[in-house]
């Protein structure tokens, strides 16, 4: 028992099932959705440990909102009382770890957060705002710059979480998921690596349809550890979807409650945020028990899903092979990433791309042309000329946080004299001064 | 006329309640070795040259099951648990005898796994074999479906005197607490079932022919015949009734919080609208961690005995008791020395009072005067701060739903109630503290056994119905019945509420007294493949705990 006991760790959790708030009374966002997983956590009596403690969620606030998002027209007219609550949760989350309350923290909150990108015109994926990003700008204006890693281990790649940390060296995002080419939102390949600024930023683990426990392990000792060693972030942060699981209606992985305990057990994350996650009666009670129990230290071993068949769920030599290549791919990348940038980006002084997002909630589609400022001192100073056709077309001029002078320079200048024109509104966002103005 | 009775740890104490106005009181020391000597004693004693036939219920409290807890004198317990996968075993309550079985319940009631009816028997032999005469049978989820534990007390009782199910403890999931609440029962069993039969071969031999209630933890009695197989209800009963009492002398229908002065501990208790607040789960005993419905309450080691001392540069105020007060004969300064110096109450010799703060006073470089001030802002501060943090707890208890986030109860106490010895001397720094009313209620040094008298019965009841299943479950009262699938929240109300009734009479409620109150109405729609499949559907009924009917709260008594 000594050892058990040893390595327990004081967990905060943040339970906010939002009882009365669905997508509509049948999508799979419904009120019903943490129902069972609540019972589960009762019935286990998890909050009755001395080193399991329950918080209630705070309310994010616009301004928490403002300082990641360009919501359009503004942030309370893309989001509802929910949103709040559950950035909230995420936040209350962060401040219960950093203040050294607890050592770590699992907001266990809905609506999720990971589709939502940088500009929000609508809700994508299920998601408004990122509940994750808002955290972390949290985190890093009341607690200073910090080296942040987000580990995103839903079945979707979290390709909301991606965008907006595109350019961002300070934050390390790493997505493991079903591949895009068989589940939305159809990214997260390997070569998608982040901005010329923060090259090897992001990374993608793609995994073929019908990975079990076995495949995820992997990845995550060959690639994630490894990667997270050589980083060596201040925080390491869990975007914890739970759609993987082998019952999941909407996915095609076969990932069990037991994989997903010691998935966390072995990443260790700071702080734990519910992403997706669908199969509310056969997957999400047994999960989240394992994942509560594997974060505070107590021993998960015999959490167990009713219909568990080890044998069944095993996957095909097949796969493990391919999850091999991709686990060698990734690694290959990371260590070339900084060898990478003079090829890619030549004597340009800024670099564009272009992108076409597609809001599947509410049906909107995006037009939008990112400008970064190639720079070797910061993360670039990023301008984004967004087109809806909600006929809301904007314009955003955004200072990344530790910026340099000449960024934030740049960005002041571009501000001052850009004139609206075809545009209904222009947003100057500068993230170190806490500063968000629209014209 | 109504007697109400409190044996507690120090005094017992009793009451005769005559049109709602105190008729006699009567005090002795509690025999801690034979409780029900005391509550003999005492009875005998109030009762002396009183018409029995004119009394119309006697209410009991009792720290008889709390003591035999406390100093182990209990059972052996033999616990027979269906856990099935989740926790592992070692992260249950450790309970010498216990024996996990196959078969288990998941969280929708269904029977994920079923139980082994020969692994059953061979269990119940070798718990026969160690003359074990005394079971508790736990399930997981066993308020969703209680068959299996039935089914494995079935097979069981035969050999043994008592056997406690899980599923009647109450209708909250909580298997851990499920385990140590059932164990124990089962554990003060024995012993509560030889004081019932002996207080009730008393009253009769009396002459008294009315219902004998006793109190439970939440503050509500029940028939004493009626208590026999679930006497850990009483546990903790003492603090319920000095709330009661409180709740019955003053008038108190607002936000408000009481404190009960002792000497080494204040018990803090709050009230929200004038209704005592109960634990949410249940209250702890001696580390267990139950499931009983008790009042809410939080203790702090700081009372009118509690040591004063001055070590390396700081003044220290408690926890620690030495003995009473230095004015009284104690071995040190205490909290009531310092009042003395402060004519805040005229009790002891002041001159013993102002010799043991001479020397504080000489460590602080202050008079005597000045450094008693000080002691007594302290130990004021102490509670205050304690009051403060118990208020900001409750109010930031997590909530469910964003309605509740938004537009959720706060409370926000007014008036403070203060019993207790040092309550005339400490209530009005107190309530200028903290910016509350300051009362002390009028017979406090009887409150808990005006409390008890003036209790009404307290009950819930916990129903989930669900219509994808056509079938509706009241946990605590191991009940399954069939329902239509199209079925609402306001049927299972009206079928909570009818249970309630029948339940709180078998328990000897009066009819007038059932003031029902829907706690949990939470009604989900249920969707499997994109399609409606039904409702899942949560309603709790309570009565909650009160004074009994006739008796206007804050009445002169």
């Amino acid at each position: 028992m000594a050892s058990t006991d040893n390595k327990r760790r004081r967990t905060g959790l943040i339970f906010f099932p939002a009882f009365d708030w669905a997508i509509s009374p049948t999508h799979p966002e419904r009120e019903e959705r943490l129902l069972y997983t609540q019972d589960q956590v009762f019935e286990e009596g998890l909050l009755d440990f001395d080193n399991i403690s329950e918080f209630k969620p705070g309310l994010a606030t616009v301004a928490d909102i403002d300082r990641i998002h360009i919501c359009v027209p503004e942030a309370k007219s893309v989001i509802t009382e929910s949103h709040l609550i559950s950035a909230g949760g995420a936040i209350t989350a962060a401040e219960k770890v950093l203040s050294g309350e607890v050592d770590n923290a699992f907001a266990l909150v809905r609506p999720p957060g990971h589709h939502a990108m940088r500009v929000v015109h609508g809700a994508r994926g299920f998601c408004n705002v990122n509940i994750e990003a808002i955290m972390v700008e949290y985190i890093r204006k009341h607690y200073g710059p910090k080296r942040i890693a987000i580990v995103d281990t839903d079945c979707h790649h979290g390709d909301g979480t991606q965008e907006i940390y595109w350019h961002d060296p300070n934050t390390l995002c790493i997505s493991i998921h079903q591949d895009g080419r068989t589940l939305y939102p159809g990214s997260g390949f390997t070569d998608e690596f982040g901005g010329p600024n923060a090259l090897g930023m992001t990374i993608n683990i793609p995994l073929p349809p019908r990975t079990s426990d076995e495949g995820f392990l992997y990845v995550l000792e060959k690639v994630i550890m490894p990667i997270l060693a050589e980083y060596k972030p201040d925080l390491v942060i869990n975007s914890a979807g739970q759609d993987n699981h082998y019952t999941d209606p909407i996915t095609n992985m076969r990932f069990s409650a037991q994989g997903y305990a010691r998935l966390n057990e072995i990443l260790a994350p700071d702080i734990a945020v519910l992403e997706g996650g669908y199969s509310i009666e056969k997957a999400l009670p047994y999960v989240n028990v394992g994942i509560i129990l594997a974060m505070a230290g107590l021993d998960y071993s015999a959490v167990r899903e009713p219909d568990y068949h080890a044998e069944a769920l095993r996957q095909s030599d097949q796969i493990t092979r391919h999850i091999e290549r991709t686990a060698a791919e990734v690694m290959q990348l990371w260590k070339k990433r900084r060898e990478m940038k003079k090829p890619l980006v030549g004597s340009a002084g800024y670099v564009k791309r272009n992108k076409h997002i597609y809001y599947d909630t509410d049906g909107i589609s995006e037009q939008q042309e990112e400008t970064v400022r190639v720079c070797d001192d910061c993360g670039g100073l990023v301008m984004i000329d967004s087109f809806a056709d909600t006929g809301r077309r904007v314009f955003a001029i955004i200072v990344p946080g530790q910026s340099c002078p000449v960024c934030r320079q740049e960005g002041e200048a571009f501000f001052a004299r850009m004139e609206k024109g075809r545009h209904r509104h222009i947003y100057f966002q500068d993230r170190d001064r806490d500063i968000y103005i629209a014209k | 006329m109504i007697l109400g009775i409190d044996v507690g740890g120090t005094h017992t104490d009793a009451v005769l309640i005559e049109g709602f106005k105190i008729r006699k009181k009567a005090k002795i020391p509690t025999d801690a070795a034979h409780l029900l000597n005391s509550l003999l004693r005492v009875a005998t004693e109030i009762l002396t040259g009183e018409d029995p036939k004119k009394l119309q219920r006697v209410v009991l409290s009792t720290t008889l099951s709390t003591n035999a807890i406390v100093q182990g004198k209990v059972e052996r317990v033999g616990m027979v648990v269906a856990g099935g996968p989740g926790l592992s075993p070692a992260l249950l309550p450790r309970i010498p005898h216990t024996f996990h079985i196959t078969g288990y319940v998941n969280h929708r009631g269904v029977i994920a796994a079923d139980i082994d009816q020969e692994e059953i028997k061979a269990v119940g032999e070798k718990l026969r074999r160690e003359g074990i005469k005394h079971l508790g049978v736990v399930g997981k989820f066993s308020t969703r479906n209680p068959a299996q534990e039935l089914r494995t007390a079935a097979l069981l009782s035969d050999n043994f005197r008592h056997v406690s199910l899980g599923h009647r403890m109450s209708g909250h999931l909580n298997f851990r607490r499920r385990i140590d609440t059932t164990y124990l029962n089962s554990a003060v069993w024995e012993s509560y079932q030889r004081f019932v039969n002996d207080v009730l071969q008393f009253v009769r031999s009396q002459g008294i022919e009315v219902p004998i209630y006793i109190l439970k933890a939440d503050g509500g009695t029940f028939d004493v015949a009626k208590s026999a197989d679930s006497p850990v209800q009483t546990i903790l009963s003492g603090p319920a009734a000095s709330i009661m009492g409180i709740l019955s002398m003053a008038k108190c229908d607002e936000d408000a919080v009481a404190l009960d002065i002792g000497g080494t501990t204040t018990d803090i208790a709050v009230f929200a609208d004038g209704v005592p607040l109960l634990e949410n789960l249940g209250v702890t005993i001696e580390g267990h961690k139950t499931l009983i419905r008790g009042l809410r309450t939080r203790s702090i080691g700081l009372g009118g005995d509690s040591a004063v001392s001055y070590e390396e540069g700081r003044l220290h105020v408690g926890p620690r008791r030495e003995g009473p007060a230095a004015a009284l004969g104690g071995p040190c300064p205490t909290v009531t020395d310092a009042m003395i110096v402060l004519k805040r109450t005229a009790i002891g010799d002041g001159d013993l009072a102002v010799a043991s703060l001479t020397p504080l006073a000489k460590q602080m470089g202050r008079s005597v005067a000045a450094t008693a001030e000080i002691i007594f802002t302290e130990a004021c501060g102490k509670i205050v701060a304690a009051v403060r943090s118990f208020i900001d707890e409750i109010n930031n208890e997590p909530v469910y739903t964003i309605h509740e986030m938004l537009a959720g109860k706060i409370v926000a106490p007014k008036t403070l109630h203060v019993m207790g010895g040092p309550a005339a001397a400490m209530a009005d720094a107190l309530g200028e503290m903290l910016a509350y009313r300051p009362v002390i209620p009028q017979h406090s040094e009887v409150a808990n056994a005006v409390g008890a008298a003036l209790a009404r019965t307290t009950a819930e009841i916990t129903i989930l119905a669900d219509t994808e299943r056509r079938l509706l479950t009241i946990g605590e009262e191991g009940v399954q019945m069939e329902i239509p699938s199209r079925y609402t929240a306001a049927q299972a109300i009206a079928v909570g509420a009818e249970k309630l009734r029948e339940k709180a009479l078998a328990m000897g409620a009066h009819p007038e007294d059932l003031e029902i109150e829907v706690v949990e109405n939470q009604e989900f729609n249920m969707v499997r493949d994109m399609y409606m499949a039904g409702k899942n559907i949560r309603v709790k009924v309570q009565l909650k705990p009160g004074l009994i009917s006739g008796f206007t709260r804050g009445q002169s008594l």
